[in-house]
């Protein structure tokens, strides 16, 4: 029991909303901003403007996947079980963004290339990615033991991510069909700034998820630990098997 | 000195295990079989043609593998935890991933005895003849090998012990498998085809740095899958 000592609910509930309506806020705004002053793009047109949604939520889900790689070290380093419900929100919300991406992805590449789906490293890795986190997110409901589920998935969310960089190179290791990563220099000014808003204001919104789920899951665990408590006290809550 | 005491923990780890298949021998022979069958299914569903058939054999083999692999590895967990034998083995003095090490070497001989059978059943039913490279092409079988048994028996070790572990291993397990999938059909596609635009050399330096990387990985992180 001496693990779950320390967890608190915070008391940055507060702050937290703050973010999340700046965020939701600079999201609209940066949408607003990117649809109606970039120009249509020469090949693409208008379609382009996926990108300002696909490639932000690609970059949050990278950072998601780097929170959980960091709590999960945190956890095997201290073993905190806050920790691990912060990987586990982390892993969530990165799943969602990995998600986002890939739909936007294929809506995207059916006009492009014709096709919504083709068998290429970016986009077989970002499934790989995608898939991997499904599965520790699955792992930790079938184990029951708190501190047995916090150090696997801690393991298993360490190894997911050894596949980010992997996932972040492959355009680079084999010449393929999808581009190289959007950066402000393979970009036209025109497009530079929408995407960088957008960018921030999906991490404000990842952030935002990410607390939140944190703080419900802290306070789940502190309500099943009362819960526990009274238990063995033997006192009614506990007492009618 | 301690090296030498840990390689001779590895192998008593491997050499437990081994002996124990021996003595049954139903794990190799049901394993086998599903292997053989998994070749037969996808003959059946490609259909007679010649060259449609050559065309997969590559991954018509590593499937067959990887679905006969994944019973082998809840099994190799399966002899300690059904004779309550997990705990003295971990209360042992010694390092933990000596564990992981012995299981992993038997693991790789117990998966190469079956790729023996699989894949001389493969290349008959599927029309291939053994190709020029073959040095480099039972390279690229072996590197395939390592990295799917390192992930399997690394992700075994847990769910083996939790709930529902048959459908866990597959969960866990074939995602990260498809990059070594992945590198080793497309290296074995075009070592076979002889073809060089395909690039074998490119997928088999991904193979070895994933087996590298995923290895090392496995052995520093076992002690906390197998210590809860």
């Amino acid at each position: 029991m001496s693990r779950a000592e320390g967890v608190a609910v915070p008391r940055r509930e507060v702050r937290w909303t703050t973010v999340g309506l700046v965020g939701l806020l600079l999201l609209v705004a940066a949408q607003a901003y990117g649809v109606l002053t970039s120009p249509p793009d020469r090949d693409m047109g208008h379609l382009q403007k996926i990108m300002y949604v696909h490639v932000p939520a690609a970059w949050n889900a990278m950072l998601a996947f780097l929170l959980v790689a960091l709590a999960s070290l945190r956890y095997l380093w201290k073993g905190r079980l806050a920790d691990d419900l912060l990987a586990a929100s982390a892993a969530e919300v990165g799943m969602l963004l990995t998600g986002l991406t890939l739909a936007l992805g294929m809506i995207w590449g059916k006009p492009t290339w014709g096709i919504w789906w083709t068998w290429e490293p970016r986009l077989t890795s970002t499934a790989v990615l995608f898939f991997m986190f499904v599965a520790y997110l699955i792992l930790r409901t079938f184990v029951d033991d708190a501190e047995r589920r916090a150090q696997w998935s801690a393991v298993v969310g360490l190894l997911g991510a050894l596949n980010v960089p992997i996932v972040y190179m492959s355009v680079r290791w084999w010449r393929t069909l999808h581009q190289m990563q959007s950066s402000p220099m393979t970009l036209d000014s025109s497009y530079t700034w929408p995407l960088r808003a957008n960018a921030v204001a999906l991490m404000l919104l990842m952030a935002y998820a990410v607390a939140h789920r944190y703080r419900s899951a802290l306070m789940t665990q502190t309500a099943e630990e009362l819960m526990d408590r009274l238990a063995l006290k033997g006192t009614p809550g506990g007492s009618r098997a | 000195m301690s090296w030498r005491d840990d390689w001779r923990r590895v192998r008593a780890v491997a050499m437990k295990d081994l002996t124990a298949e021996r003595r049954s021998k139903s794990g190799l022979n049901a394993v086998t079989f599903l292997g053989v069958l998994v070749l037969m299914l996808f003959g059946f569903a490609l259909g007679p043609d010649t060259e449609s058939l050559r065309e997969a054999a590559t991954g018509a083999i590593w499937l067959a593998i990887l679905f006969s692999g994944v019973l082998a590895f809840n099994r190799s967990y399966q002899l300690e935890l059904d004779g309550g034998a997990l705990e003295p083995l971990l209360l042992y003095p010694g390092s933990r991933w000596s564990i992981f090490a012995g299981k992993l070497l038997a693991n790789l001989a117990f998966v190469g005895l079956v790729e023996l059978i699989v894949i001389p059943v493969a290349l008959v039913l599927f029309h291939v003849s053994i190709p020029d490279a073959w040095a480099a092409q039972l390279f690229v079988t072996l590197l395939g090998t390592i990295g799917f048994v390192t992930l399997g028996t690394f992700y075994a070790a847990m769910s083996s012990r939790s709930r529902s572990r048959e459908v866990l291993l597959p969960l866990l397990l074939f995602p990260m498998m498809i990059p070594v999938l992945l590198g080793a059909v497309e290296a074995s596609t075009s070592l076979l085809e002889g073809n060089v635009m395909r690039d074998a050399g490119a997928w088999i330096r991904m193979l070895l740095v994933y087996d590298v990387v995923f290895l090392a990985a496995a052995l520093a992180v076992f002690e906390f899958v197998i210590e809860v």
